[in-house]
Parts: structure tokens; sequence; C-alpha cells
């Protein structure tokens, strides 16, 4: 058992990454990663949705018949996610006022439902769960990776506004590297996305290789 | 049989969409309350951003009539008083941004100068089109003490556009939408002065506040 929740911490954190592995959930990641605090926050809601609709798929998984699992899915991480950004409205309401407008792009993310079509639907609910955090984190870690490279380059800052996401005491994170002018600025416009996101996966396949693995498309458990 | 089974899929997608709907209609119920008074609680903010607390000696939030603009849209007018007079007014304006309506508060004193802008709510690029935040940049405070005659009319425009407002790096239809938004919001004052500042003009019917 222990191996096994050893292969899902390393497949959600690197073998598999969502981004940089399986290429999954592009579309919030090139909209959301202009800064490392904007992807860091997107990365986190959505850790949060995948952690809980995995645990709810698996829960179930065995009454939802194959012919209508693609709508139970959606009609699951839409409800977490209308769940997540009504209770952080009403009782996070700062963080809410600078997550708020990422949340509602999680229901475009394909990354959880891939997850839960390739996983949850078919594993226990422990393992589900574990898959659901990792993925999450896994996705937040190349979120945030993406947002830094483009920040430090087009803007000249590194986690600006980090202490409006986390709260005051993490004013320390925020860095200015450079003066304002200096950035190039498409690496802030959707091209740099494309470009540092592109940079990323060949960075991680040099790795892959360097380690002697197998370059993995798609990977072991992605049936999407 | 096969009719029996096509069923059971139609039954476990609305069991499924059934208990969901309950789930989130009480999560609304139980956080309408706290989301209401939290939306209060932003308007107060923004409200105390672009009336300054000198000005007043009453409650801006209670103190509401309701007017209608150009396109006949029904506007809040909140109005702070002292002294039995009208001494600042601030409503709601929109602007046209990159993605979407841009939306404001806008103060502006009796005689018409702008004592304050703030953005409430908009969809603009993060990191480019968003510095028209107070928190992301001062930009949005360049219009504090103007007016519909300083600069002259023809100048309320972004530089791009033979105005004298800076547009910002990477994003010129932004700051031209809030621009252009502050300009009609100053025109509107001006055209609807006299009721705006009438201490005796009919005050709205005032939702419970808090």
């Amino acid at each position: 058992m222990a191996t096994e929740y050893k292969t899902i911490v390393k497949d959600g954190l690197w073998e598999n990454n969502g981004v940089l592995g399986m290429l999954l959930g592009l579309c919030p990641t090139m909209a959301m990663t202009t800064s490392a605090t904007n992807g860091l926050g997107m990365g986190l809601a959505t850790a949060v949705v995948m952690a809980a609709s995995s645990l709810l798929v698996s829960v179930f998984r065995s009454r939802i018949t194959q012919e209508v699992r693609i709508p139970v899915f959606i009609l699951i991480v839409a409800a977490m996610v209308t769940l997540v950004d009504l209770c952080m409205n009403a009782w996070m309401h700062e963080l809410y006022k600078v997550l708020g407008l990422f949340i509602p792009l999680i229901v475009s993310n394909c990354l959880p439902l891939a997850r839960l079509e390739a996983f949850a639907a078919k594993e226990p609910v422990m393992p589900s769960l574990m898959d659901g955090i990792f993925m999450g984190i896994g996705f937040t870690l190349a979120l945030t990776a993406i947002g830094a490279v483009r920040e430090v380059t087009g803007a000249g800052t590194l986690f600006a506004d980090a202490s409006l996401l986390l709260g005051p005491a993490f004013k320390f994170m925020e860095m200015h590297l450079m003066p304002p002018d200096m950035g190039v600025l498409m690496m802030i416009l959707p091209p740099g996305g494309f470009l540092v996101a592109g940079l990323l996966v060949v960075g991680k396949r040099i790795l892959d290789v360097r380690a002697g693995k197998a370059i993995q498309m798609g990977g072991a458990h992605s049936a999407a | 049989m096969k009719q029996q089974r096509m069923m059971i899929h139609g039954v476990i997608l609305g069991v499924f969409c059934l208990g969901f709907a309950f789930i989130l209609a009480v999560t609304d119920r139980l956080t309408a309350k706290d989301i209401a008074a939290r939306a209060l609680e932003d308007r107060q903010n923004s409200l105390s951003q672009v009336i300054p607390d000198s000005i007043h000696n009453n409650n801006p939030v209670t103190n509401t009539i309701l007017m209608k603009d150009g396109q006949g849209n029904e506007i809040t007018v909140y109005r702070a008083t002292r002294e039995g007079k009208v001494t600042g007014v601030a409503y709601e304006i929109f602007g046209s941004g990159y993605a979407g309506k841009i939306k404001l508060m806008l103060g502006v004193d009796a005689q018409g100068k702008v004592l304050g802008v703030r953005v409430l709510a908009h969809k603009e690029t993060p990191g480019l089109g968003d510095k028209i935040e107070t928190k992301k940049g001062d930009w949005i405070l360049r219009f504090n003490d103007l007016s519909l005659g300083n600069p002259p009319v023809e100048k309320w425009k972004v530089k791009k556009d033979g105005g004298q407002f800076d547009q910002f790096a990477g994003a010129t239809i932004t700051p031209r939408g809030v621009v252009r938004a502050i300009r009609e919001g100053l025109e509107f004052f001006a055209a609807n002065k006299a009721q705006m500042t009438d201490i005796d003009a009919s005050k709205a019917p005032m939702k419970e506040a808090h």
C-alpha cells in the first residue's frame, strides 16, 4: 500500500504532472499565470476542487453507470466549484476578493475531469483523495513556476501581491528584481504563456531523459 | 429489458442532479446573509473612499435618491450631507473595458469636482488592465480634484486619443473605457446638478441597512 501512495505522490508532483506531463488544463494555465501569485491562487483553488470531487466520485463510483458517468462527473465538479465559490464569498471574503475571479474558471479545466475518469472512477476512496490532492498540488507547482518565470521576465517582480492572497505575513515574498520598464511585455501576454509552458515541458523531458526514464506521453494512469 | 436499462441511467443522473441541487440550495441559503453583509461592507468601504469623512456628518449609504441616466437605467445616488446641505454625491458608473463592463464608483463634490474614483468590479486582464485597481497601482488617483473644465472636455481622453491621461503599457482599452466613464459620469452630474444637490429631493426607499 505504501508504495502505491508513493506512486500517487510522484505521479501527481512530477511524472504525470497535470500541466508539464499530461499537458492538461492549459486553458486556465495560460490565462492565470501572468504572475506567480495568480498561478498559486488558481492552483490552490483547483486543488481544493480536485480533492473534493475525486473523493465524491470515488465514494459513488459503484453507483454511477458507464453511460452517464461524464455528465455526473461534470455535475460534481461544477457543484464543488459553486460550493467553494459561495463559501469563500461568505466566510473568507478577503481571500475571495483576490481568488474570486479564478474560481469559476475551474469548471473549464479538463484536468479534474481527466483524473476523475482515469483514477477516481476506478480506485478506492483514500487513494482517490490522495490523487486529487497531489494532482492539485502538482498543478499548483506548475502554475506557480510558469507564473514566476513570466512575472520575473515580464514585470520584473516575483510574488507581487502575495500578501493579498496569503495574508500580510507573506509580505516578505514580494520581490522587485528589476525596474518595471525592463520587463518584456510579451511574457505577460498570451504568447509568453505558451513559450514558458513549452520551455518548462522541454526542461522536464530533458531531466527525465537524463534520469534514464522513457518519455511518457499521457502516462500510466491516464486514459484521457 | 433494454428499455429498463436505459431508464436506470436517467434515474441515476436525475438523482445526482437532485442531490447536488439540494446541497447547493442549502449552501446558498446558509451563505446568502453573510454574502449580502459582505457586499454591503464593500459598498460602505468604497463609498468612504470616494467621499471623504470630513465633508459630511451623515451616512451616505442611507441617504440615496434614484435617478435615470440617458439610457433609462436606474442609478442610485448616495449623498453626503452636512448642515442641511448636500456636500457631495457618489454613484456607480460603467466603462466598457477589454473584457466586459468595468464598474466604478465616482464621488463628486457639490461643485462637480471629482472627490475620488474606485473600481468596484472588472474582468480586465490580470497584470495588464488591472492597474486601474488601487491595490495594483495609483493610476486611478490622478482623477482626484479634476472636473469637466479641468482639463477641458476635449482633453478627457487617453494620450493615444489626443487627451491628457496616460494609458498603461500593454493596455489602452481599459484606461480609455475608464476615462470615458468618468467623463460621462461628470456630464451626468452637470446635467442633473440641481436635483442631485437638492437636500429635499425625495429619498429612495431604503433597503434595511445594517
